[in-house]
């Protein structure tokens, strides 16, 4: 397929990319997609720390600021860490399951395509004006009340990629229970695999709550109904029951697959198995289990009461037991480990004791009466920047540097990357553990300044600069990929020569049809059992045959874009609450709902039986598929 | 087995909906999305019982009456029944008794549609009780409509695949189709029995 890509037209590639249901190459979208968004959050943070530089510092307005930090939350959470896990998901997991493709590649399309146009959507707000300001969270108290459409963008941007991401995720359960090879036993599936089978079924059950309570704003809004109107009988705490029913497991479903991630680099570079393998799935299941039972540990100044407030305080203490159960897999798989420095496990390292911070400074926010004293200061702000960037972005950009070669076929440089790796390591410590101790000195966050002579300056000052060594280890990492993209040297199937899972068995990246035989799996680290008999390849466990593959189609674009359609009439309705509403938004509406209806109904109506690649044709492919021969 | 191949009773396999592989990956991926819709209607009722009777002029014990609601209830059981019958048909290779038993659960489907539509006519005009009157009735008609709205697509649905499938009969590729269909319809009716039983019963009652 690569020699006869290098000749084809900018259309056809882009065409290809519309149209594309292959895992392979929807992991790139999601890639590059995640990776727009991630830039565009980053350069929102740089903007927020300049703001914070000194004291009354005027770089941006109030207003403004309002708007950045709450566009950077969203941002970075719905539209660059999730996204991008779904891309390394999407590269990967097929693959260690020894399948050819996911459950469902048409939905897989369309979810990348939700994502997308609900991310399109959200960001579209900057350019008309009114960005979402009332925080990540836009509690109903706030929203409600804030002027112009930005809360608008917002939850109807969310409620297109909420669903995109709903559907993902059962893509993902469907294709981990049913499209494994042969002898890939529950219990022989790779880490990787386990914790993106836990974070989707997270999503499965976490979703549809953040849903129906963006639906209730949404009405509230736009169809001035009175969910959260106290005056008519509303109540805004329903809001933040459902957002934080939502946004705990969401976490979860951030750093369950990025705990993943690590448990691959860790043992490959350690070139030992994961050191206990099922306990590491037993704590994944659990930290899925107790992330449903902890949501009101945000909410402890609300006034639910000592009660609830102590069941929940215990409950979140509890999930630092399986976390401790992790962290010292981790620690006992190198320990006696022939360890091997690369990128990727440079990340792995640091990862450890800057997630344990973050664990320890959550530890002390479950406790409740303590947290009455830390809620809504910067040390919360640098409590989840620990998790979220010294874990899920620790994870992702050893992961991308991981999985580099297995999705483009070209190896990340190792110098550019340690420069990288150690900016962006000393910047991200510089950053947020400053802010604890501005948190414990009583700088709230949210606040768009704060006034000199109150022993905040130095230690702003210092966080600021380290966004920025954050912000060039970004840029190092750029400059990377373009160049290791120009020089496009290829890689051999293991290119880290310690691969332990079936994905380094096939060529980087793999053919279309990704094996040639479906695999024949004989116990846990299905590659590494081979090439430790000496085998070259996978054993088959069918005899060559015709492949059947699913066709490419432009359908999920079409039908995210009628949602993307039916938004903007939604926005302008003539009941809206800001008064804006104009005569064609409920035709606007009509239209973008028709477009997805029924192009639904064509996809459902339409017989789609894929094709078969015949077997002549796969015995003369120079392609070996995993399978050695 | 191939999908497109053409059956006789004889030959047709017990779980017609479970032979191919996109037909099982169909019948796990449509049974966690009704996991998925259970939370979602879920947050809809804890909704609805937080705002019950909050700022309304018209509690439920003046506004909802059963007669009406235990048809409704009645014509969405029955229709339920009636796809049993179908799947029972389509297990046993009988394409017109399976389309028969179909277009009934639609009719009966959208009997109560009609009703359930005359129903929220009958409320705004009768009690002024419309979706922005108050807390109370935004959730009521968000819950119900919701539900109402699901028994539209599932409405749209059936009668598509009625349509589509008439002239060709039954095989391996529209069984699965069929048979999730009919998961859908279930679990429409299950959320009813569960709205009957919070919303109107104890809507008089409690």
């Amino acid at each position: 397929m690569s020699s006869i890509a290098e000749k084809r037209s900018v259309g056809a590639v882009l065409w290809e990319y519309l149209t594309t249901v292959d895992h392979k190459k929807i992991a790139h979208l999601y890639l590059f997609g995640g990776g727009f968004f991630f830039l565009l959050g980053g350069i929102e943070a740089l903007l927020i720390r300049i703001q914070l530089l000194k004291p009354q510092f005027g770089f941006m307005s109030e207003e403004t600021f309002n708007e950045m930090f709450t566009m950077h939350g969203t941002t970075m959470i719905f539209l660059a860490a999730m996204p991008l896990l779904f891309a390394l998901m999407n590269a990967v997991v097929p693959l260690q399951i020894g399948a050819r493709d996911v459950a469902f590649p048409f939905l897989n399309s369309l979810g990348f395509w939700l994502f997308f146009f609900g991310g399109v959507f959200l960001n579209l707000a900057w350019i008309f004006g009114d960005a979402p300001d009332a925080g990540w969270t836009s509690y109903a108290s706030l929203s409600l009340f804030s002027e112009g459409h930005g809360i608008d963008y917002y939850t109807l941007g969310l409620q297109i990629s909420g669903f995109g991401t709903l559907i993902s995720g059962i893509n993902f359960l469907v294709t981990i229970i049913n499209m494994r090879a042969p002898g890939m036993t529950f219990m022989r599936m790779p880490m990787l695999t386990w914790t993106t089978f836990i974070a989707s079924s997270l999503i499965l059950f976490a979703f549809p709550p953040l849903t129906a309570s963006i639906f209730f704003l949404m009405f509230d809004r736009l169809f001035t109904t009175n969910f959260f109107d106290v005056t008519a009988g509303g109540n805004t705490i329903i809001w933040e029951h459902f957002f934080w029913i939502f946004g705990h497991p969401e976490v979860y479903i951030l750093i369950l697959p990025s705990f993943g991630i690590f448990s691959e680099i860790i043992s490959t570079f350690s070139r030992k198995r994961l050191f206990g393998y099922s306990s590491m799935v037993f704590a994944t299941i659990l930290i899925g289990f107790l992330g449903f039972m902890v949501w009101a540990h945000h909410m402890f100044t609300t006034g639910l009461g000592n009660v609830a407030n102590a069941i929940f305080a215990v409950a979140t203490m509890a999930i630092a037991v399986p976390t401790g159960i992790k962290i010292f897999n981790w620690l006992l798989t190198m320990w006696g480990g022939s360890i091997k420095i690369t990128v990727p496990m440079l990340y792995a390292l640091g990862f450890i004791p800057s997630f344990v911070i973050g664990g320890v400074t959550g530890v002390m926010q479950g406790i409740a009466p303590l947290d009455y004293q830390l809620h809504d200061t910067y040390f919360i702000v640098a409590h989840f920047h620990y998790v979220i960037v010294g874990g899920v972005v620790f994870a992702l950009l050893a992961g991308a540097h991981f999985y580099w070669p297995k999705m483009f076929g070209t190896m990340l440089s190792e110098r550019l990357g340690y420069i990288t790796f150690v900016l962006f390591f000393i910047g991200f410590h510089l950053t947020f553990f400053i802010q604890h101790f501005l948190g414990l000195w009583g700088m709230p966050r949210r606040v768009a300044t704060f006034l000199s002579g109150q022993g905040l300056d130095m230690g702003n000052f210092i966080s600021s600069i380290g966004a920025f060594m954050m912000g060039i280890a970004i840029v190092i990492m750029l400059v990377n990929i373009v160049i290791t993209t120009v020089k496009n040297q290829k890689v051999g199937n293991d290119p880290w020569e310690d691969g332990r899972t079936m994905e380094w068995a096939l060529e980087s990246p793999p053919v279309y049809y990704n094996f040639k035989q479906t695999p024949f799996v004989r116990g846990i680290d299905t590659y590494w059992i081979e090439k430790m008999e000496g085998n070259k390849g996978l054993t088959p466990a069918e005899p060559l045959d015709d492949i059947h593959m699913p066709n490419n189609t432009i359908m999920p674009v079409i039908i995210s874009l009628g949602l993307f359609i039916a938004a903007f009439g939604m926005m302008y309705n003539p009941m809206n609450q800001v008064g804006d509403g104009k005569p064609w938004a409920i035709p606007v509406l009509i239209i973008g709902l028709c477009i997805t209806f029924g192009t639904m109904l064509i996809r459902s109506i339409k017989d789609d039986h894929g094709y078969h690649i015949p077997k002549e044709e796969l015995m003369n492919d120079k392609h070996k598929g995993g399978i050695a021969s | 087995m191939m999908a497109e191949e053409k059956y006789t009773p004889q030959t047709w396999p017990a779980d017609p909906e479970k032979q191919t592989l996109e037909g099982r990956n169909k019948f796990i991926g449509f049974w966690l999305f009704l996991g998925g819709e259970t939370v979602l209607f879920a947050s809809l009722f804890a909704t609805y019982l937080a705002l019950k009777n909050k700022g309304t002029h018209v509690t439920t014990n003046e506004l909802f009456s059963l007669p009406l609601v235990f048809v409704m209830t009645m014509l969405l059981l029955t229709s339920s029944l009636t796809s049993v019958y179908a799947i029972y048909h389509m297990k046993n290779f009988h394409f017109k008794k399976m389309q028969f038993w179909f277009f009934i659960t639609v009719l009966l489907g959208a009997t109560f549609l009609a009703l359930e539509i005359y129903e929220f006519y009958h409320y705004v005009h009768e009690f002024d009780f419309g979706f922005t009157s108050s807390a109370f009735s935004g959730a009521y008609y968000t819950l119900v409509g919701t539900h109402g709205a699901h028994v539209l697509f599932g409405l749209g649905w059936i009668t598509a695949l009625i349509i589509r499938n008439a002239k060709r009969g039954l095989s391996l590729y529209n069984a699965p189709k069929y048979y999730v269909a009919s998961l859908y319809w279930h679990f429409i009716d299950v959320v009813w029995v569960f709205i009957f039983t919070v919303v109107y019963l104890l809507g008089k009652v409690g």
